[in-house]
């Protein structure tokens, strides 16, 4: 109890509201430590390290947003080389319809053209050989009718110029009639 | 002294022994010294304060001392608790381009204000330095000075002095009056609130704990062992609200501080 009474009596002597100077001095000097650890080397510590991790995680957003424009404009431009080779084979495929056209057209001009030689060689030919053919049968027929005229008269007609203009007189009588005959013939068609 | 110093209280006094009940009081806020250097008394406090003061030294440097762009736990907790009182309190207070030089000493006064509170509950130690009234009125006053100055500096002699009276020309007749209670409650009053709100709870709430403590061990005879229960239960409650407002009172006291400052730097009061 003594005890007790001794604290009592010296806690009126100070109020709880007094500061008391060692402790005043004491509380500022472990203050004025923390202070000075924390503001001097660990604050500023921390700082620095808050700052470096601020810009690594910016510097890795902008490298995501640097990767992923890329891959935007790897995206685009393969696309406008998918759209440059569609374009490329319509394209091509446009030139070879057109060449086909054209090879087509070139063949067929061709093959109207061989054709068309063909029957102007099948033509001419037809015409020399009808000449020939006229030419030979002419000298035949004149010759067969000759000598056919030459047994039924009993003599044979020596003067061979006359004989000649007589047979050429003859086929040019038949070939007259001939014509005539056919220009009739035409006339006949067209009408 | 007898050794019953050390416990704040009688051992030996129990109900029904008639023996009055050793109730906690002023007393329980004095502590002989333990051990004397040419008339200067160290005594349990001051061990705490310079304990309290190791203790997050050592908590910080092993946290921010080699620091790392990914952290380690310890780093981690260290840049919770700076990133609740920078961001949580003085950004929101100051802004963050005025609030930014005032961080350092912002945290430093959070965590020795929390530190020396939280000593409260420590098992042996179970005393809260900032119920001695010297450790918050050293705060306040660094905190009453810095503002001070920052007034005066920030506004010039008159401009100052207008800032803190809360000059207001439309006020009328009423000026004077106005400037003298603001005078007296923000130079003479906001100080002494300032550390007496925290020493005040750290005080009261450590007279509970010890209130409670010492009925659970006085009410333990016959059939008070009921009553010494209940006390007990209290005890345990008491220290759980305790933790709580110990955080409380740091916040508040350093959310006055920026507060202050804020009003110091202000263009119009």
């Amino acid at each position: 109890m003594n005890a007790l009474v001794y604290l009592a009596q010296e806690a009126e002597e100070q109020s709880p509201l007094v500061p008391p100077v060692p402790e005043l001095v004491i509380g500022l000097i472990a203050f004025a430590i923390v202070f000075f650890f924390l503001a001097k080397k660990l604050l500023p510590n921390i700082n620095r390290v808050l700052e470096e991790r601020r810009e690594a995680i910016e510097g890795g957003m902008e490298k995501a947003e640097a990767t992923q424009a890329e891959a935007q404009q790897v995206l685009e431009d393969y696309r406008a080389q998918l759209a440059d080779a569609r374009h490329e084979a319509a394209r091509l495929r446009q030139e070879a319809q057109e060449q086909g056209a054209a090879l087509i057209a070139e063949m067929r001009a061709e093959g109207q053209r061989q054709r068309e030689e063909i029957i102007a060689a099948g033509h001419s030919q037809i015409e020399a050989d009808r000449k020939q053919a006229a030419q030979t049968l002419r000298q035949d027929v004149g010759r067969l009718a000759t000598d056919l005229a030459g047994r039924i008269v009993g003599e044979s007609l020596e003067d061979v110029a006359r004989q000649s203009r007589t047979i050429d007189r003859f086929l040019d009588e038949l070939d007259h009639k001939a014509s005539t005959a056919a220009d009739g013939s035409k006339a006949e068609a067209g009408r | 002294m007898s050794s019953d110093q050390t416990l704040a209280f009688e051992t030996n006094c129990h109900i029904f022994d008639g023996c009055g009940f050793p109730a906690p009081g002023l007393h329980s806020f004095k502590f002989e010294p333990l051990f004397s250097v040419g008339g200067f008394d160290f005594n349990k406090p001051m061990l705490l304060a310079l304990l309290g003061t190791v203790a997050i030294v050592w908590f910080f440097w092993a946290a921010f001392g080699r620091a790392k762009v990914v952290p380690g736990k310890l780093q981690m907790v260290g840049e919770a608790g700076y990133d609740f009182v920078r961001r949580g309190i003085v950004y929101e207070a100051l802004g963050k381009k005025e609030g930014e030089k005032y961080v350092p000493l912002m945290v430093s006064i959070f965590f020795f204000v929390w530190v020396m509170n939280l000593w409260s509950v420590i098992p042996v130690a179970q005393f809260p330095v900032t119920s001695i009234i010297a450790y918050p009125a050293g705060m306040a006053a660094i905190v009453y000075i810095l503002w001070m100055s920052l007034t005066f500096r920030k506004h010039g002699l008159v401009g100052g002095f207008k800032n803190i009276t809360g000059y207001d020309k439309s006020l009328g007749a009423v000026l004077p009056l106005a400037m003298t209670i603001e005078f007296f409650s923000n130079v003479l009053v906001r100080p002494f609130t300032h550390a007496v709100r925290l020493f005040a709870n750290m005080f009261a709430g450590h007279l509970l704990i010890v209130m409670f403590t010492v009925a659970s061990w006085y009410l333990l005879n016959g059939v008070g062992i009921a009553y010494a229960g209940v006390s007990f239960v209290m005890t345990i409650v008491m220290t759980a609200f305790e933790l709580f407002i110990q955080a409380v009172q740091a916040y508040v006291f350093v959310l006055l501080a920026c507060t202050y400052i804020q009003g110091a730097l202000a263009e119009h009061h």
